[in-house]
């Protein structure tokens, strides 16, 4: 068992994944020379060489286009976008070829890519460096969206991602990088089908994913010491969406809270909230409540910037509104 | 105006579900007619009206349970309201046949009888009462709209709903909107109809009715059970009697060849439905017997009270093997064939478990009879707040002493359990010769 | 009166009494106030039941004879024809 930080496991499960199999490479943007933007492929291209850890040139399209080529044609790459910032440049590329050429080939043709992608909010990188589009993506068919928020999923996600014949997005909230965790000695792939339980509860359930996993928990804490037992469940996958956990657990507690660093507008909570209302509207005992960024582009100036994404305070406002029955 | 309130059933019953009305509003009733069948631990029960008048609102709803003194009915009674003693009639230059009108409040919507079944529901589901709606529909009547604003309008302001950190572009609801309607979840209506219980009424504009606020319903008392709901019933109140009432016992063996002969030639002249039964010689005795010794016919309340007439209790075993002792109200006033005939009447009914509530009241005094069985005597445990009872064992042939010689003769050994508090042995044995006498001159039962 | 219309107004009368009592399981030699629980009560509301039935009165000393449902077919049939 060792602790480590949420980066390192990340490098940790690349450089298991090319140990283990000399399909799988990776190629992005300053990852190689530089040790990656995050810091995160730091060390690997001394040890696996230029061929392996591939510096590309700053042209998002093209070069998740060519991940995906070489996917095609039977590599197991590992692309890594800087942020989902820049991603909207390869968004054709993710969508129209990644996403959909399984399909539109009858089959014939997978698409084994893995891309990588730093997301959220937190660190005063300002309205275009900041988004959140985990929800966005998991809009789209034919693709998987993993968002591991701990140590041991930021590990055992990626063996499993790599495997999967189909494209999947990883994304890793920017803020988590530095938080800590333990890791297993023998530790493996997890899967990335179902959501956890991080904390068992039964006044109401809190619904999160990725980068406000902490706060949520944090927030779980302090309504604990109101009186206010939450269960919260960490996403895990965003497509597929495991709602057979999180209803579940809404049948038992009667009231939900979901928590999602996007903006509410159109996004993963409204979905999630849909979802709970279709399967256990007979259950609820409030109206479900949502906690999201504020709709604006996100600030730039620390205090605003805070005060846009989604905080502890919130969470337990609106969780305290949910056991009143009100939203 | 008479609200009709749940009438007690019995000492010790305090609720009861209601199984069906008998009258519908508009119903003309006379004092003395059953009005409802209510369903308790021991029977369904027959329910008289106490007063005549038209039926003018039926309050509750059949399966419900209700306790007693809930007000259930309202019934409009005839004639001027008993403000005082009549007034000297007027010069009678217009004699008045019709009964004067019921003076109403001004408040009472006029036509709170015609009363739509799903606004009576709504007006219950804000916790209201007709008579805090006013009717502003043709007559009167109650509308929707009415109970809603009725059920505004003792609702508290409502917080507005704090400004939004960024311009929605759609407008929130305000507080303006339809303050009357209740915020009830989608699990607490879930609840409520599965449990088919009446959701709770709530008329504060800040509370939402969650499913914690559903009431469970009581399981309700399936007819199977009455068996031990009446073992219960009964247990409860030998155990108050038990606890309560200093018992004494007084105890004589009668000679009853010739009153038995007597009942023979009483009854072949009569036709089997007019025959009399032994037991009805003991209930005529003891009516007698109460009559001249008063001191036993009555009630303890903190003293004794004595009954103004003998209303005989009778115990009556039940097919399902229970036990009811409804009684016989102005007993002194029926001879023993009349006896007789209320008697079989009384024990059908309550075999069928259609006895009145006003029998099931506590008499002045009660008889027990095992005289079809076998123990020779029986010492009673007395029914409070009664203060005796008399206990008959089996008639049988027995020997006797007759003219200083050894004979074998019909006996019956009666037992007057008393209540030591009303009276004493002394008393006791009066009321006990008393009644040896008058079951021995069978001619003037 | 034949012994099936004996049978018939018989069972009638003791329904009345005895509503429980099922007539296709109930063992027709059974002592009514030994055997089926009828009190002097119900007996007596039986044998009135019966004697209203056959518009004659029964006399007290005939009422063992009815404590049966088979006796009292006996009986009905055996006065009927008197």
């Amino acid at each position: 068992m060792a602790t480590i930080t949420y980066r390192e496991a990340v490098r940790q499960a690349m450089r298991t994944a090319m140990l283990t199999d000399e399909r799988v490479f990776l190629m992005g943007e300053d990852v190689g020379a530089y040790g990656g933007c995050f810091g995160v492929s730091m060390g690997l291209f001394e040890e696996f060489g230029p061929e392996r850890i591939r510096d590309t040139p700053l042209s998002e399209s093209a070069f998740v286009g060519a991940g995906i080529g070489a996917a095609l044609g039977g590599m197991r790459p590992i692309v890594e976008i800087m942020t989902v910032n820049f991603s909207l440049l390869a968004l054709d590329q993710i969508v129209n070829t990644a996403a959909s050429l399984s399909h539109m080939s009858g089959g014939q043709f997978n698409v084994p890519v893995v891309i990588r992608m730093t997301t959220g909010a937190g660190r005063q990188l300002a309205a275009q460096h900041s988004h959140s589009f985990d929800g966005w993506y998991a809009h789209i068919p034919g693709i998987r969206v993993v968002a591991p928020a701990t140590v041991e999923d930021a590990f055992g996600m990626m063996a499993t991602a790599l495997a999967d014949p189909d494209p999947v997005l990883y994304l890793e909230h920017g803020g988590l990088y530095n938080t800590k965790g333990e890791l297993p000695d023998a530790a493996g792939p997890v899967d990335i089908d179902r959501a956890a339980v991080r904390r068992s509860g039964k006044d109401l359930t809190l619904i999160t994913y990725g980068g406000t996993l902490p706060t949520t928990m944090a927030a779980a804490e302090d309504l604990s010491g109101q009186g206010i037992d939450a269960e919260v469940i960490d996403l895990r996958t965003l497509r597929p969406l495991d709602d057979a956990t999180f209803v579940d657990s809404v049948r038992r507690t009667h009231r939900a809270v979901v928590v999602d660093e996007g903006w509410r507008s159109g996004s993963i909570s409204a979905e999630i909230s849909a979802r709970i209302t279709e399967q256990a509207f007979y259950e609820l005992d409030a109206p479900i409540g949502r906690v999201a960024s504020k709709e604006v582009p996100t600030p730039y100036a620390r205090h605003m910037e805070q005060a846009a994404i989604p905080s502890a305070e919130d969470i337990v406002t609106a969780a305290r509104a949910a056991m009143r029955g009100e939203s | 105006m008479g609200m009709f309130l749940m009438p007690s059933l019995g000492a010790d019953m305090d609720e009861g579900t209601l199984l069906e009305w008998m009258v519908a509003p508009g119903d003309h009733v006379d004092k003395g007619d059953v009005v409802a069948v209510i369903d308790t631990a021991k029977s369904a029960i027959d329910v008289e009206v106490f007063e005549s008048g038209v039926v003018a609102e039926l309050l509750i709803e059949p399966g419900t349970l209700v306790p007693v003194g809930t007000p259930w009915a309202r019934i409009d009674t005839e004639g001027a309201p008993a403000a005082g003693p009549a007034p000297e009639p007027e010069a009678a230059a217009e004699p008045e046949p019709v009964p004067a009108p019921v003076t109403e409040p001004e408040k009472r919507p006029a036509a709170a009888a015609r009363l739509a079944p799903p606004i009576r529901h709504l007006i219950h589901q804000f916790g209201l009462r007709p008579g805090d709606v006013h009717g502003s529909g043709p007559d009167g009547q109650i509308t929707r709209q009415d109970v809603l604003d009725a059920a505004g309008e003792s609702k508290a302001e409502v917080a507005p709903a704090p400004a939004p950190a960024v311009p929605a572009p759609v407008s929130t609801p305000t507080a303006e909107t339809s303050p009357a309607r209740p915020r009830i979840t989608p699990r607490a209506r879930r609840l409520a109809r599965e449990r088919g219980v009446d959701l709770p009424g709530t008329a504060a504009a800040d509370r939402v009715v969650t499913g914690a606020d559903v009431p469970q319903r009581p399981p309700t008392k399936a007819p199977v059970d009455r068996t031990a709901a009446m073992r219960q019933a009964t247990a409860a109140l030998m155990a108050r009697a038990a606890r309560e009432i200093p018992h004494y016992y007084v105890v004589s063996t009668f000679d009853i060849t010739d009153t038995l002969t007597w009942l023979r030639e009483y009854n072949a002249q009569r036709k089997p439905r007019e025959r009399v039964l032994p037991a009805v010689l003991f209930l005529r005795a003891a009516v007698l017997a109460a009559q001249e010794v008063p001191d036993l016919n009555g009630v303890w309340q903190e003293e004794f009270v004595a009954s103004d007439g003998v209303d005989l209790g009778v115990a009556v075993a039940t097919r399902s093997g229970g036990l009811v002792t409804p009684r016989i109200v102005g007993a002194q006033d029926l001879d023993l064939g009349g006896l007789m005939k209320h008697l079989a009447d009384l024990v059908k009914r309550a075999k069928a478990g259609r006895l009145r509530a006003s029998e099931l009241q506590p008499g002045s005094i009660t008889v027990s009879s095992l005289a079809d069985s076998g123990p020779d005597l029986l010492y009673g445990v007395i029914y409070p707040p009664q203060v005796a009872l008399v206990g008959v064992g089996a008639m049988g042939q027995r020997p006797w002493v007759v003219d200083g010689e050894l004979a074998v003769r019909n006996t019956v050994t009666v037992t007057v359990s008393a209540d030591h508090r009303a009276t004493d042995g002394r008393t006791g044995a009066r009321f006990l010769a008393a009644l040896g006498k008058a079951l021995t001159n069978p001619e003037e039962l | 009166m034949n012994e099936t219309q004996a049978r018939e107004l018989v069972l009638a009368a003791l329904a009345d009494v005895a509503p429980e009592i099922d007539p296709d399981e109930f063992d027709p030699g059974t002592s009514l106030r030994d055997g089926a629980d009828l009190d002097s009560m119900d007996f007596l509301a039986y044998v009135s039941a019966v004697s209203e039935a056959i518009d004659a009165d029964i006399p007290e000393d005939d009422y063992d004879q009815l404590d049966s449902v088979d006796a009292a077919v006996t009986y009905l049939v055996a006065r009927g024809s008197a």
